[in-house]
C-alpha cells in the first residue's frame, strides 16, 4: 500500500535515553490528509521530521518503522538515498515561508533548483519539461506563471504567495507524501484559507498522503480526514475528523476542545492549569494523569494503551469510554453589558511611520469594564493604533483622552498618574520580560517609579502574582525558568500593579497554546470583573473576540470599518470586508454541525 | 525506616516539584564558557603572565637598574644569572620581572576607560536613536578612520609619554571601535519590548540603560573588554619600543625589545623573554575571548550540556 505508514516510532535523547516521542503509529492513505495536533513540546514536529527520516541533533531515532510510498523504508536509507528522496518522493513546508526561501535567488530559480536536484523529467506516460512542470506549478497554486512574476525575489511576495511558493516546490516532483509544519501560522485568515484550500485539492488531485501539523484544532476541523492528537510524545487520540470534534474521548482532546475559541459559538472558552511534562521527566502512568480531573489510582500504574472505541478511533485512556457519554458542557460567555461611562476616548487619530500613514482617523471609546477588541489583518495599522494609545509609538496626530484629559504623543509627556492608568501588555512574552531581571524585580520596577517603597511594593507584588495565578515563590524566578504562559502571567502582573483603568492587550495570546491561550483570556475576564478593567483587546483572531470583547472595532487598510456590539458585528456583519474575515475563519462549529459522513 | 520515609516524602513532595522545577536555569554565560577546554588553557596561560607581571618585582633577585656585569653577556659568563646581563649590564631576568606591571596596569585602565565610555556612548547611540545617534556615531567614524597607533604617536609626541598621558590616549581611541561594537549589540536589545515596558512606566533614562540595556550587553562586552586589552599591551609596548615610554631607563616589555635587539645573535633572552610574555599573553587572553564567543553564540552548546 502507497501513501505513509509509521509503526512504533520512539525519538530518544541521545545522551540520556529519554524518549521525547514513543510508540507512534500513523496511517495516511493516498490522497488523504492527517492532522497531527497538539500543544508545543508534544512532539508533534519531531514526528514530522521523522517522516523525512530526520532527527534534530541531539535526538536519534531509537525504534520504528516508516514507509512512504510504495517501497521507501525512510528509516534505513543511507544519507544518500535520504537526499534524493527528501524534496522527491518525500517532502516538507516548513512554518515561516520568510525564512525557508532563500532572499537572494529568484523564485523562478529556486523551483527550477528543485527539478534539477532530483533530474524530474515527468512520469513515463507524460513526459514533460521543467519549464512546463514549473508553469504548471504555478497554476497548481494559483499564482501567476508568467516570467515576470517567475523574476520575482521571495520579498516581493506577500507572505501567503511566499508559502504558496513553498507549496508549489514541495508538490513540484509529485511527491507520494508530504509534511505540512503548520504553514499557516503567522498568516491572515484569508490568506490561510487560501492555503488550506490549495494543500487540500493538490493532495487530493495528485493522491499525495499529507500529514498537517498544527496547535489549531479549527485548522484542521475543515481540512484533514483524520486527526491525531499527542500528548507528551505519545498520541492520545486518533480518529476521524467528525468523531474527534463531534465525541472526543480522551480528557486532554476534551479541554482542547473546550479551550478553542469558535467565532459560530461565542463560548466561555476554558482553560486548563499546569504543563505537560517533559522528557526525562514522564511519570510511569498515563502522562496527562497530574492535570486530569477524572484521573483515579489505576490511571498512575501504567501507561494505557491505545484502545479502539469504534471503528478507526483508538483513544489512550482507561475510562474512555465512560467519559465519551458526558457532553462537553459550554456555556455561553456571559456578555456584561457596560454603561456608557468612556474611560478611554479615540478621537480622530492617525498614525504612520516618517509621514507614511497606517492608521487614518480612527474613533472610538472605551467605556468603564467595557472591552474592546480591536480586530484586523496584519498591515491593518491595529498594533501602531494601539501603541499610539500606549505612548510607545510616537507619529501620530488627533486626539487620545483619558478620563477627559489629552494625553502626549510620547508616554514621557504624560503624568505619572496618566502613565500608571494606562497599562500595555506586550504580544510576544518572551520579549517583554528582562532576562537578567527575576520576575519579583519586574513586577517591582512600576512600583519604584511610583516611589513606592520596597515593603508596601513587595506586598502589591505578592498579592498580584497569586491574582494571575502565580505562587509568591514566582517572584525569584527568572524569565527563562517560565513557560510561555507563565511569562504572560507575570507581564499582566507588572501590568496590573499600577492599578491602571485601562489594559492595552496587544496579540497577548498569539504566542501561546491553545489552552494556555484559553486560560489567560479566562484570567482577564476574571480581572475585568474583579477590578472593573477596561480592556482594549487587540487581534487578528476572530473567534478569540467572541469570548472576550463586548464591543467589536474591526480594522482593514488603516481604517475602522465596522465598529458595534460583538453579537451583531459577528453575527450579522454590515462590511463585506467583515462577512469575508468572517467566512474564511475555520471553524470547528461548522462541522459539529455537518451531519456525520457515511462509512 | 529511613527507607520508607524517603519514599513517602518523595511521594508527597513530587507533584509540588514537578510543577515548580520546570527547566533548570541554563548555566550563565561564565560558566558555559568555562566548560570549554580553551578558556581554561587561555585562563591559566593569562593567569601565569599576569601574575609573573604584577608579582614579579617582589622575586626579582636584583634591581631593574642595578649594574651587574658587561653588556650582552650570557649566563656563563656571569655567575648566578639565569640568562646572563643585557646590552646595559642588567639582569635580564630581573628587567623582565620588572618590565610587565607598568605595561599591564596602564592597558588596564586604558581597557577600563576605552571599554567603559565606548559601551555608554554605544548603548545611548542605539537608544536614544535618531540624530543624536548619527552625530555620535559620524564623529567616532571620523576616528576610526585613522590607525589607533598613529593617533597615538600624534598625541604623545605632543605631550610627554606619561603614564597619564598613555591611559588618557589609548583609552579614547579605543572609544570608537568599542561603541560600533556594543551600539549593535544594543540595537537588538532596544528593539525588544521590555525596554518599551520600561519606557511606558516612565523609568528614568540612565535608568533603562543601566539595568535594562547593559545587562543583556555584557556577553559582547566581556570579549570586547578582553580583546581591548590584549591590543592596548601591544600598543604599549609598540610604544616604548619605539621609544615613547615613561620614564626612559626604567624595564619594560617594549622597551627592551629596542635596547636588545642589535645584539640579539649573541644574547638573544632579552628580546625573547617580553616578546614571548605578550605573544603568550595574546595568545592566552584570545583564547578566553573565543571561549565566551563561542557561549555566547552556543556553538559548543551540545557538547557543553552533556
Amino acid at each position: 500500500m502507497s501513501g505513509m505508514q509509521m509503526r512504533g516510532l520512539r525519538l530518544e535523547v541521545s545522551a540520556t535515553g529519554h524518549d521525547i516521542v514513543d510508540e507512534v503509529d500513523l496511517v495516511i492513505p493516498p490522497g488523504k490528509v492527517l492532522g497531527l495536533v497538539g500543544e508545543s513540546g508534544s512532539g508533534k514536529t519531531t514526528v514530522g521530521l521523522a517522516v523525512l527520516g530526520h532527527a534534530r541533533r541531539g535526538v536519534t531515532i531509537a525504534a520504528g518503522e516508516v514507509s512512504c510510498g510504495d517501497k521507501l523504508d525512510m528509516l534505513s536509507l543511507s544519507a544518500e538515498e535520504l537526499r534524493s528522496v527528501r524534496g522527491g518522493s518525500v517532502t516538507y513546508v516548513p512554518q515561516d515561508p520568510a525564512s525557508s526561501l532563500n532572499p537572494a535567488l529568484r523564485i523562478g530559480t529556486q523551483l527550477r533548483e528543485v527539478l534539477d536536484v532530483h533530474n524530474f523529467v515527468g512520469t513515463p506516460e507524460a513526459p514533460q519539461t521543467k519549464d512546463g512542470r514549473i508553469v504548471e506549478m504555478m497554476d497548481e497554486v494559483l499564482l501567476p506563471s508568467d516570467d515576470a512574476f517567475l523574476q520575482r525575489y521571495p520579498h516581493q511576495l506577500s507572505g501567503g504567495q511566499q508559502q504558496r511558493v513553498a507549496l508549489a516546490m514541495s508538490f513540484a516532483c509529485r511527491p507520494a507524501v508530504i509534511v505540512l509544519d503548520e504553514p499557516t501560522t503567522g498568516l491572515d485568515v484569508t490568506t490561510q484559507a487560501h492555503v488550506l484550500a490549495t494543500v487540500r485539492s493538490l493532495a487530493q488531485l495528485h493522491q499525495v498522503a499529507a500529514l498537517y501539523i498544527t496547535h489549531d484544532l479549527a485548522v484542521v476541523a475543515d481540512l484533514a480526514d483524520d486527526v491525531a492528537v499527542m500528548y507528551a510524545g505519545r498520541v492520545v487520540e486518533h480518529g476521524p475528523t467528525h468523531a474527534i470534534f463531534t465525541n472526543p474521548a480522551h480528557p486532554y482532546t476534551r479541554h482542547l476542545v473546550a479551550a478553542a475559541p469558535d467565532i459560530g459559538g461565542g463560548n466561555a472558552i476554558i482553560g486548563l492549569p499546569g504543563r505537560a511534562p517533559a522528557p526525562g521527566k514522564r511519570p510511569g502512568g498515563c502522562s496527562f494523569a497530574l492535570r486530569c480531573e477524572h484521573a483515579t489510582e489505576e490511571c498512575n500504574a501504567s501507561m494505557p494503551e491505545l484502545t479502539p472505541i469504534e471503528v478507526g478511533h483508538t483513544v489512550r485512556c482507561i475510562r474512555a469510554v465512560e467519559l465519551r457519554s458526558n457532553t462537553i458542557t459550554q456555556t455561553r460567555r456571559l456578555v456584561v453589558g457596560a454603561a456608557f461611562d468612556p474611560v478611554l476616548t479615540v478621537n480622530n487619530v492617525s498614525a504612520g511611520y516618517q509621514g507614511n500613514v497606517v492608521v487614518h482617523n480612527a474613533s472610538f471609546s472605551i467605556s468603564r469594564g467595557e472591552c474592546v477588541a480591536l480586530v484586523g489583518e496584519s498591515g491593518s495599522g491595529k498594533t501602531t493604533l494601539s501603541r499610539s494609545i500606549g505612548g510607545l509609538h510616537h507619529e501620530w496626530t488627533g486626539e487620545v483622552s483619558l478620563l477627559g484629559a489629552p494625553l502626549t504623543t510620547h508616554s514621557r509627556g504624560r503624568s505619572l498618574e496618566q502613565r500608571m492608568k494606562i497599562q500595555y501588555v506586550f504580544q510576544n512574552p518572551y520579549s517583554s520580560l528582562n532576562p537578567r531581571r527575576t520576575v519579583g524585580e519586574s513586577i517591582l520596577r512600576p512600583l519604584f517609579v511610583a516611589k513606592r517603597s520596597r515593603a508596601e511594593g513587595e506586598k502589591i507584588m505578592h498579592e498580584m502574582l497569586e491574582r494571575v495565578a502565580l505562587t509568591a515563590s514566582y517572584a525569584n524566578q527568572y524569565p527563562n525558568q517560565l513557560s510561555g504562559g507563565e511569562r504572560q502571567r507575570v507581564a499582566i502582573a507588572r501590568a496590573l500593579v499600577s492599578e491602571p483603568d485601562v489594559l492595552v492587550c496587544d496579540e497577548v495570546t498569539s504566542a501561546l497554546d491553545v489552552l494556555v491561550q484559553a486560560a489567560i483570556v479566562e484570567l482577564l475576564a476574571q480581572l475585568r470583573r474583579d477590578l472593573g478593567l477596561s480592556m482594549l483587546f487587540v487581534t487578528h483572531n476572530l473567534p478569540l473576540v467572541r469570548s472576550i470583547a463586548d464591543t467589536v472595532a474591526v480594522m482593514n487598510g488603516g481604517a475602522i470599518v465596522e465598529f458595534g456590539p460583538c453579537e451583531d458585528v459577528i453575527g450579522n456583519p454590515q462590511e463585506e470586508y467583515t462577512s469575508r474575515l468572517i467566512a474564511n475563519t475555520p471553524s470547528i462549529e461548522s462541522i459539529r454541525t455537518r451531519t456525520a459522513p457515511v462509512g | 525506616m529511613s527507607a520508607s520515609t524517603a519514599t513517602d516524602l518523595s511521594a508527597i513532595t513530587l507533584p509540588v516539584g514537578a510543577a515548580l522545577s520546570a527547566p533548570k536555569r541554563p548555566p550563565g554565560l561564565l560558566r558555559t564558557a568555562w566548560g570549554l577546554g580553551r578558556t581554561k588553557i587561555g585562563a591559566v596561560i593569562t593567569l601565569v603572565i599576569l601574575g609573573l607581571a604584577i608579582l614579579g618585582p617582589y622575586f626579582s633577585p636584583h634591581g631593574s637598574e642595578q649594574y651587574i656585569d658587561g653588556a650582552a653577556t650570557s649566563a656563563r659568563h656571569v655567575k648566578g644569572l639565569l640568562l646572563g646581563t643585557d646590552n646595559g649590564g642588567y639582569d635580564v631576568v630581573s628587567r623582565f620581572l620588572h618590565g610587565g606591571r607598568s605595561i599591564i596596569v596602564m592597558a588596564f585602565f586604558s581597557t577600563l576607560l576605552g571599554v567603559g565610555l565606548g559601551a555608554f556612548l554605544g548603548m545611548t547611540a542605539a537608544y536614544v536613536r535618531g540624530r543624536a545617534d548619527e552625530v555620535v556615531m559620524r564623529i567616532l567614524d571620523t576616528f576610526l578612520a585613522f590607525p589607533q597607533i598613529l593617533l597615538s604617536l600624534l598625541v604623545i609626541a605632543m605631550f610627554d609619554p606619561r603614564p597619564l598621558v598613555i591611559i588618557l590616549t589609548i583609552g579614547l581611541t579605543t572609544v570608537p571601535r568599542v561603541a560600533r561594537v556594543i551600539r549593535g549589540a544594543a540595537l537588538s536589545v532596544v528593539e525588544r519590548d521590555f525596554i518599551g515596558a520600561a519606557d511606558a512606566i516612565g523609568e528614568k533614562r540612565l535608568r533603562v540603560l543601566i539595568s535594562e540595556v547593559l545587562p543583556n550587553v555584557t556577553a559582547p562586552l566581556l570579549v570586547e573588554a578582553n580583546l581591548r586589552f590584549t591590543f592596548a599591551i601591544g600598543l604599549i609596548a609598540s610604544l616604548a619600543f619605539l621609544g615613547f615610554t615613561p620614564r626612559l631607563g626604567i624595564a619594560n616589555w617594549g622597551l627592551m625589545v629596542q635596547e636588545n635587539g642589535g645584539t640579539i645573535a649573541i644574547q638573544p633572552w632579552p628580546v625573547i623573554l617580553p616578546v614571548a610574555a605578550i605573544a603568550l599573553l595574546t595568545i592566552g587572553m584570545g583564547l578566553i575571548a573565543d571561549g565566551l564567543t563561542r557561549a555566547i553564540a552556543g556553538v559548543d552548546r551540545g557538547k557543553a550540556e552533556v
